[in-house]
């Protein structure tokens, strides 16, 4: 008798969430499956991955993967162009990074300004991220949700202080929600419990539950993702039911392993080699352990990566 | 857990009442409230409905799948009002569950119709020899039951095993006994039997204010081995069946878990 394989079924399915408009749009979820199971069930929508620019010239990213993008960084809307056309992004995510009152603190006004000229010069979906900074955030990401009224995007990031006002712009102007929680299974649900309690729908949202570098706590990140998707498809429970994403460039690029230069440590081999592995490294666990959107710098990361999906799917 | 309605039963005067004058308002008004409260199947308990016990069954079944989508529970001794709600029950929200059957020949023909209309059903383990004296012979009885359904083509998958809930006013060890019967009704198959009781009962002729703590306690120590279903009322236990579940690992802990 031919061997048949085992085959795990599960109760409950990640929600299909689409972003973008017209025909760039992309839907993320929907599987009913773990991971590129797809010998399970359905794993129909491939994990997204969105190319991250700033509003400010990238000063704090390593040389080498600045590099890439020496020549369109100074201006937002021609960076995000390069990504799309040269680089055929399928996404772009666009980091607030200059409104941090630590950085060039720029305010809300300018951040909506960009966000329009970056928006109206791209057809692919555009993710909005804040500067992770919870007060700045709730007025910088109103201006934001407001600049890009019904284009579809994903706002973010909603955390527990701030996310009425963030969640209440999203409702208003028809985006997407990002909900971050740090590393803890148990507050990512209680946070889309609370927002889904103001009214905002729950198939609207996306977790991110934190991300982190390999060897600087991917373990964490990737154990929190595992046990969301599980409690989704397993214990169907709605509340953890939602698209993973994962802000991997930020956490990768800061790390030694990707900055340090060969000349004071030989025996790690080429740096920008190296910090190219190490981005396409964890982001690749990310999408194993349940991510469906990924948030990444280098190109040749990103390629790494999109390769690797081809492969899987 | 799931929690089987139990609210819509003759017993209950304004129930009976809109039974009689087939006034739907009361009706679906207590479905809703039992379906809003967290019930995934309302039980629909007319008597013995000796006259017109067909006409009634139907009339409850529809009345309360046109404002809820749940399955029914159908509770009386007429074979033949068990049989028309089970020909018009819309299998679209769950399958419909007969209670019941028992180890009393004169409950066999409820199986007849549970394989016919591939319909769930509660095997009561009594006999015709009165009530049992202890969890073994509830097993025991329990077992013959089963060996009946598979006669009469009904999967051991829908039977759901129901030790019997005694009043703790009157019948105090049989409290224990439930319990230890819950837990070998289990091992009776692999899968594990599913499991049903009628949790008021135990607090069945308690003051009024001591029923709530009674039945909330109870249910915690029957889930703890394992029990499948209760017939109750969701207002009362539904705190309880949310933090046992989340005690036991089946549902994600959350500040808010109560709220969900």
């Amino acid at each position: 008798m031919a061997f048949i394989p085992p085959k795990e079924t599960y109760p409950g399915r990640v929600y299909s969430v689409s972003i973008g408009t017209g025909q760039k749009e992309i839907t993320v979820g929907g599987e009913n499956v773990l991971p590129f199971h797809s010998f399970e069930g359905a794993f129909s929508n491939r994990p997204l991955i969105a190319y991250e620019i700033h509003d400010v010239p990238p000063s704090d990213w390593p040389e080498s993967v600045q590099k890439p993008y020496l020549d369109v960084c100074a201006n937002p809307v021609s960076w995000a162009k390069y990504c799309q056309d040269i680089l055929n992004a399928k996404a772009i995510a666009l980091r607030l990074i200059g409104t941090h009152p630590d950085r060039e603190n720029r305010s809300s006004e300018d951040a909506a300004k960009t966000v329009k000229e970056v928006i109206d010069s791209i057809d692919i979906p555009l993710i909005i991220l804040g500067s992770n900074h919870t007060e700045k955030d709730s007025s910088v990401l109103i201006a934001a949700a407001e600049a890009s009224k019904d284009r579809n995007c994903i706002i973010g990031k909603a955390q527990e202080a701030n996310y009425k006002t963030i969640a209440a712009a999203a409702i208003a102007n028809n985006h997407k929600l990002i909900a971050m929680s740090e590393l803890d299974i148990n507050l990512s649900k209680q946070l889309n419990i609370l927002i889904t309690q103001m009214g905002f729908d729950k198939e609207k949202i996306i977790i991110d539950p934190m991300c982190s570098a390999l060897g600087y706590g991917l373990e964490y990140t990737y154990s929190v993702m595992e046990r969301i998707r599980l409690a989704g498809l397993a214990q169907n429970d709605p509340t953890m039911q939602q698209p993973i994403l994962g802000d991997v460039g930020m956490y990768v690029w800061k790390v030694k392993e990707t900055i340090a230069d060969e000349k004071d440590v030989p025996l790690w081999g080429n740096t920008e080699e190296r910090g190219i592995a190490w981005e396409a490294v964890t982001a690749v666990s990310m999408l194993i352990a349940g991510a469906e959107i990924l948030v990444m710098r280098h190109p040749k990361a990103i390629e790494a990566v999109e390769k690797m999906i081809d492969e899987l799917m | 857990m799931l929690i089987i309605g139990e609210k819509l039963s003759i017993i209950a005067k304004r129930v009976r009442e809109a039974m009689m004058k087939k006034d739907k308002k009361p009706i679906q008004d207590i479905a809703i409230s039992q379906w809003k409260a967290g019930a995934g199947m309302i039980d629909a308990n007319i008597g013995p409905a000796e006259d017109n016990g067909e006409e009634l069954m139907e009339w409850m079944v529809t009345t309360i799948q046109e404002v809820v989508k749940l399955p029914v529970c159908l509770d009386t001794t007429n074979y033949k009002a068990i049989e028309a709600g089970l020909k018009i029950h819309n299998n679209e929200w769950g399958r419909p569950l007969i209670n019941s059957t028992s180890n009393d020949p004169e409950r066999f023909a409820m199986l007849e119709l549970a394989a016919k209309y591939n319909s769930q059903i509660i095997g009561l383990t009594v006999g015709k020899g009165g009530l049992p004296a202890d969890a073994e012979e509830r097993a025991a009885i329990a077992a013959e039951i089963m060996a009946r359904a598979a006669e009469y083509g009904v999967p051991l998958e829908d039977l759901y095993l129901d030790p019997l809930v005694l009043q703790i006013s009157t019948s105090q060890d049989h409290a224990l006994k439930v319990i230890q019967a819950v837990k070998m009704f289990q091992e009776l198959n692999d899968p594990p039997m599913k499991t049903v009781v009628g949790l008021s009962n135990i607090s069945n002729g308690c003051p009024k204010e001591l029923r709530p703590i009674l039945n909330n306690h109870y249910l915690s120590l029957l889930a703890y081995e394992g029990l499948t279903a209760a017939i109750a009322d969701p207002h009362d236990v539904a705190p309880t069946v949310k933090t046992i579940d989340v005690i036991m690992g089946k549902t994600l802990y959350a500040h808010s878990y109560l709220e969900m």
